[in-house]
């Protein structure tokens, strides 16, 4: 359903480019800031908030395409669409996928990190 | 060229995103590439950042907390006011209508995750080009703005000074009426009016080729040369050639002016009129005949003196009769349909006057209703003279103002022509001139030249040429008359006309002797029928005239010498001249 890869090592090549010594701020930044979309996106959906739902999604769809992670991007993208048609049970499955996505994504980053 | 022109120069941009990491990865980017950034986490800091910032680029997220980017994007573009301030939208959105919307609101252009380092850079070089093109157009357009206004005011100005030379004249007299545009003389139109010392009048009309500065120039020597012309006497002729001669040589080539004079003499009931390159003119009679007065010239300009012709129609015209000069503005009136006035409306105007309707009134509510109501066209110039009495008009020579010198008081000159030069030239503005140098004299300069000017014409036109004057109380005999006038002056010889002038002070005034002889046969004057009936040799008129303005009129000789005393008295002056007078030889 979903072959996107977990990570796109060609885009994260290009970040630790650009960010230089910085990259690990920033993938310090994501971690810390995707936590914080996923708790809010459960929030909205315990509170039955599309909106909220909406941009939560949104923003953590954008952020995980910039760093790299477009399976996350994608996952994030069909919770931003249910919110967008008020199907707020049918995000309930996808929310669990990207929490096991993020897991995955987290961990990954890490490594490379301590590489 | 600096960097800024360039494209190269560094940009304070703002980037507003309320993802802490896409915002970290843009700011770094951003700065990499040399930029000064500032950053918001949100729609209202960045509104606040841009207003005391006035960054040159902005980068806005579209979905933001507090106020999103759609909204902030508004704010900006309306801070922004007429500067370009280019402003992309970062966005994941993938449909075409929440990207459209992000344009919409002011957009600029998006720029889509995950960002791309070439892309971003190839957008803010070309963005700042655009923004660079906008403002170097906006302060051309700043600068037209501002020559234009200068221009005007200048125009002001000019009209101003132009308006201390080229006065209206006697254009205010009650047997002229005119139209002009306010500013006509920008579009080269010009329009004058002056009373001659004789009585009479003098109008010249015309239109330079052209608009703005280059007309106008061109407008006031002409205006000098025919006031300052006029009033000294010279003719008709005389002023045409003058001008003629002057614009010649200050016009560049292809610049010309059409004109037409009019030199009306109310007490001939006589006009002569010149048309050099304007639409034909008019004469409407008092029983509603008319007469074209088409152009016969090349406008004033062109041809060099020896070649200009400023010989003027000599036409018979009475109370009553109103005569019309017009210029092409008024021929190239359009209709809404755009259709022009043309000839055929001015003759339509003419043709249907009737009753007490005044030609003036009769053509110009014409061309208005024509153009639907409006004379907006600036180079219209309509002017009508009506024929009157000679006493209707005030005296020029009143208004002359004094000169604070005091003039000559005892002399004598003697002024002779010969042969060709009587059909040539007039002496008669240079014998005034002399006289005038007499401050007393110079409020009387109607009379003294209507003497000058009397004595004159009957020592050429009867006493020389023999052209009897009875041939000019019939509209074929005066025709004639002009005629054989040319001809017979063509044809002099072995000819002379001697002015004496002789000016002394008596007790109460001054006295000028004039004596004006000529070489001719004379008349018998010892059987002249003195003031009633036509002479032989004088014309009833003019002999009557000479002998109500003179104080004694002598013929001597064989009748080709005549004598006339003119005395003068303090008493008559005004206040201030009498100061001035009686002060001479004081210790003043």
């Amino acid at each position: 359903m979903n072959d996107k890869p977990h990570l796109d090592e060609e885009a994260l090549a290009e970040l630790k480019d650009v960010m230089e010594d910085e990259f690990d701020v920033l993938i310090h930044t994501y971690i810390s800031d995707s936590a914080d979309r996923l708790a809010s996106i459960r929030r909205a959906i315990e509170a039955g908030d599309a909106d909220a739902l909406v941009k939560a999604a949104h923003s953590f769809k954008g952020s995980s395409i910039n760093i790299g992670a477009p399976r996350l991007g994608t996952l994030c993208l069909e919770v931003e669409n249910a919110g967008r048609e008020e199907r707020l049970s049918d995000a309930g499955p996808f929310v669990e996928q990207i929490d096991l996505e993020f897991q995955q994504v987290r961990s990954m980053l890490e490594r490379i990190l301590k590489e | 060229m600096d960097d800024s022109q360039t494209g190269n120069r560094s940009l304070q941009i703002l980037i507003a995103d309320d993802s802490d990491s896409d915002r970290l990865i843009l700011k770094t980017l951003l700065r990499r590439l040399g930029h000064d950034v500032l950053d918001a986490a949100n729609g209202v800091e960045a509104v606040e950042l841009f207003r005391h910032a006035s960054p040159q680029l902005v980068f806005l997220d579209a979905m933001m907390p507090q106020m999103d980017g759609m909204e902030a994007a508004r704010k900006i573009k309306a801070l922004a006011g007429e500067r370009l301030v280019p402003l992309i939208f970062l966005t994941s959105l993938t449909n075409a209508d929440a990207l459209v919307s992000c344009l919409e609101a002011g957009g600029d252009d998006f720029l889509t995750k995950p960002y791309n380092r070439v892309i971003i850079e190839a957008k803010i070089n070309a963005f700042n080009r655009m923004r660079l093109m906008h403002e170097t157009i906006s302060q051309h357009r700043d600068l037209i703005h501002e020559h234009n206004r200068k221009l005007t005011e200048e125009q002001h100005t000019a009209k101003r000074v132009f308006d201390n030379i080229a006065h209206t004249g006697c254009l205010d007299a009650d047997s002229i009426r005119y139209h002009v545009s306010p500013l006509s003389i920008f579009n080269g139109d010009i329009l004058f009016a002056c009373p001659s010392p004789a009585g009479g009048i003098q109008i010249l009309i015309g239109d330079f080729t052209g608009h703005g500065l280059p007309a106008a120039v061109g407008a006031m020597p002409v205006a000098e040369i025919f006031y300052g012309m006029t009033a000294k006497g010279f003719s008709g002729s005389d002023v045409l050639r003058e001008i003629n001669q002057k614009l010649k040589r200050i016009l560049p080539a292809g610049m010309f002016c059409c004109a037409a004079m009019i030199q009306a003499d109310f007490a001939l009931n006589q006009v002569q009129v010149w048309n050099g390159g304007l639409p034909d003119g008019w004469l409407v009679r008092q029983d509603g005949s008319r007469r074209s007065l088409p152009s016969s010239h090349l406008p004033l300009g062109v041809l060099d003196a020896t070649r200009f012709d400023a010989t003027m129609t000599v036409i018979q015209a009475h109370t009553g009769d109103t005569l019309m000069f017009m210029t092409d503005g008024v021929l190239e009136t359009e209709s809404i349909q755009g259709e022009m006035f043309g000839d055929r409306g001015v003759v339509t105007a003419l043709n249907e006057l009737k009753g007490e309707v005044h030609p003036f009134d009769a053509v110009i509510d014409r061309v208005k209703a024509f153009s639907g109501g409006l004379l907006d066209q600036d180079d219209l110039t309509l002017v009508t003279l009506d024929m009157a009495e000679s006493e209707v008009l005030g005296s020029l020579s009143e208004e002359v103002p004094l000169s604070a010198l005091e003039g000559p008081e005892e002399w004598h000159c003697v002024y002779e022509l010969r042969d060709r030069t009587l059909g040539q030239f007039s002496p008669l503005p240079l014998l005034l001139h002399i006289c005038m140098e007499v401050p007393a004299l110079r409020r009387r300069s109607g009379e003294i030249y209507t003497l000058l000017s009397e004595l004159y014409t009957n020592a050429l036109e009867h006493g020389i040429l023999g052209l009897p004057s009875e041939w000019k109380r019939t509209a074929d005999g005066f025709g004639h008359y002009y005629a054989e006038r040319e001809r017979r002056l063509s044809n002099i010889s072995d000819h002379y006309i001697t002015f004496r002038l002789t000016h002394s002070m008596t007790d109460g005034g001054g006295r000028l002797v004039i004596v004006c002889e000529d070489s001719g046969r004379g008349f018998d004057y010892h059987n002249h029928a003195g003031t009633t009936g036509p002479g032989r040799g004088y014309a009833g008129r003019g002999l009557m005239l000479l002998q109500r303005l003179a104080g004694s009129l002598t013929f001597r000789e064989r009748g080709n010498h005549v004598e006339i005393v003119y005395d003068w008295h303090f008493s008559e002056a005004d206040p201030a001249e009498g100061v001035a007078v009686t002060q001479h030889g004081g210790p003043s």
